[in-house]
């Protein structure tokens, strides 16, 4: 398997035929190698309950899913960061992580324990009642300000055309809302200790705009409209997998799109992709590179543990957490990467080059 | 060879003009990338806008495709985008009506 001499290739390629993409191969051939760093943060994707339905979603959560972590595996997260000092960041990812029974609980447990705690939030759970219990979620913001959770909210544009294209109709005025609340509680402001960072990805094929220079606009536009404030804008590329890929190719622009992030392969940026501090964990307790290596199914195999499932040597989990064995992996690329090597990168926390 | 005298693909061949040609197209795209590719007195979005507007006064299928996704990558919204075009549009209006000066002199001339 060959890399791609870009416009050369290209040019002779139909346009409706994707690139054959080797990521180990490209790396090679950039005289790059990417071994793990550390394991600063573990991300732990609790479940794939949602209350929305968003286009770009790589998990492909909504209000259908049922996948969640069992009380066996939040505990065994806590006992992780326990053990593991240098594990400083504990990240609660989903689906709507709120959603899931023991989400407040794992909070609490890690801040106990003096960890960072992150969580991807996405506004309008706070608004919208639990999917499945119908309870209602608005206590949300004064538990995360409560515990000194940092929270992280996507918001792909400071107005509604963008967000409500790519989130669905209303959730734009909805997390005007949610941002409101949780400024009032003193999220954003200046000298209060509460972090509140803002997501921006793009609403279609095309790559995040510069990092600095939206996140100015976000703060000007949003706070002279709506009076919201902000810390920082992370500013992420669409993820060619699962619910977007399968957009892209009914479009018929998922071969194009894969050029572009090719074209725009930043080897800068893969130098901070965030694999290399990161630990993954999926809703059965296994353990990923990658949260969208979680989503394509592509385990860590370190060769050290059981599986999670039992099987001899197959896929490392938080119940065989080997820290070792874990930092000498090898992490898995795959044609997906490029999503975070594009440009000027893209990670959980915005651009990285 | 393509049907039609615009084909989307053709885009992506931009790069061969230097077939017949090198070194003068390499010129030509160090000089694009200098002032199209950065921030400069200008910010990329303001020049992006700009190319929006000329894409459309120059009727260029082509890079009508490339600036719509370029001002969207440099942070520009629709709103933002379709005022530059109506910038094109009142220059070409503009530009046709003010000669509409020298029609009048021409009458002038004429009408004794």
């Amino acid at each position: 398997m060959t890399v791609i001499p870009l416009l050369d290739e290209r040019a002779a390629r139909p346009a409706d035929v994707s690139p054959t993409i080797d990521f180990d191969v490209l790396l090679a051939a950039r005289g790059l190698t990417l071994p793990p760093l550390s394991i600063g943060t573990l991300q732990v994707n609790i479940t794939k309950l949602c209350n929305q339905v968003c286009r770009h979603c790589h998990v492909d959560a909504s209000p259908k899913r049922t996948e969640a972590l069992s009380r066996a595996g939040v505990e065994r997260c806590v006992e992780l960061l326990r053990q593991h000092p240098g594990i400083t960041t504990l990240d609660i990812t989903g689906g709507a992580p709120e959603l899931h029974a023991d989400f407040e609980w794992l909070v609490k447990e890690a801040r106990a324990l003096g960890r960072q705690v992150l969580v991807r939030h996405n506004l309008t759970v706070t608004f919208d009642a639990h999917p499945q219990s119908g309870a209602a979620m608005t206590h949300l913001p004064a538990f995360f300000a409560q515990q000194g959770v940092e929270v992280v909210s996507s918001l792909p544009y400071y107005q509604e055309f963008f967000t409500d294209a790519q989130r669905g109709n209303g959730v734009f005025a909805k997390s005007i809302q949610g941002l409101q609340q949780l400024n009032a509680l003193g999220y954003g402001q200046p000298g209060s200790g509460l972090v509140l960072n803002l997501v921006s990805n793009p609403v279609g094929p095309y790559l995040p705009a510069d990092q600095a220079g939206l996140q100015a606009d976000y703060q000007k536009q949003l706070f002279e409209q709506f009076g919201v404030v902000f810390n920082q804008l992370f500013t992420i590329t669409n993820m060619p997998i699962n619910r977007f890929a399968l957009h892209l190719r009914k479009n018929g622009q998922y071969a194009a799109y894969m050029d572009k992030l090719l074209a725009a392969f930043n080897p800068q940026a893969a130098q901070g992709v965030m694999c290399r501090s990161l630990i993954s964990v999926g809703d059965d307790g296994t353990l990923y590179d990658c949260d969208f290596n979680q989503q394509l199914g592509l385990a860590i195999q370190t060769g050290a543990g059981g599986g999670a499932g039992g099987g001899a040597g197959t896929a490392d989990s938080i119940f065989n957490f080997d820290h070792a064995a874990l930092l000498a992996r090898q992490i898995r690329f795959g044609s997906h990467c490029l999503g975070c090597t594009a440009g000027a990168g893209s990670s959980c926390g915005g651009a990285t080059a | 060879m393509s049907n039609t005298y615009y084909d989307p693909a053709d885009l992506a061949k931009f790069g061969q003009i230097g077939q017949h040609g090198k070194a003068l197209a390499d010129e030509f795209f160090k000089y694009y990338g200098m002032v199209t590719g950065a921030d400069g007195a200008l910010t990329k979005r303001e020049k992006a806008l700009i190319a929006l507007a000329v894409s459309h006064s120059e009727k260029c299928p082509y890079c009508i495709d490339a600036y719509t996704t370029a001002c969207l990558e440099a942070g520009a919204n629709p709103a933002q985008m379709m005022e530059a075009v109506h910038v094109a549009a009142v220059m070409k209006a503009g530009v046709t009506l003010v000669h509409s000066v020298q029609m009048q002199n021409k009458l002038d001339q004429l009408v004794m």
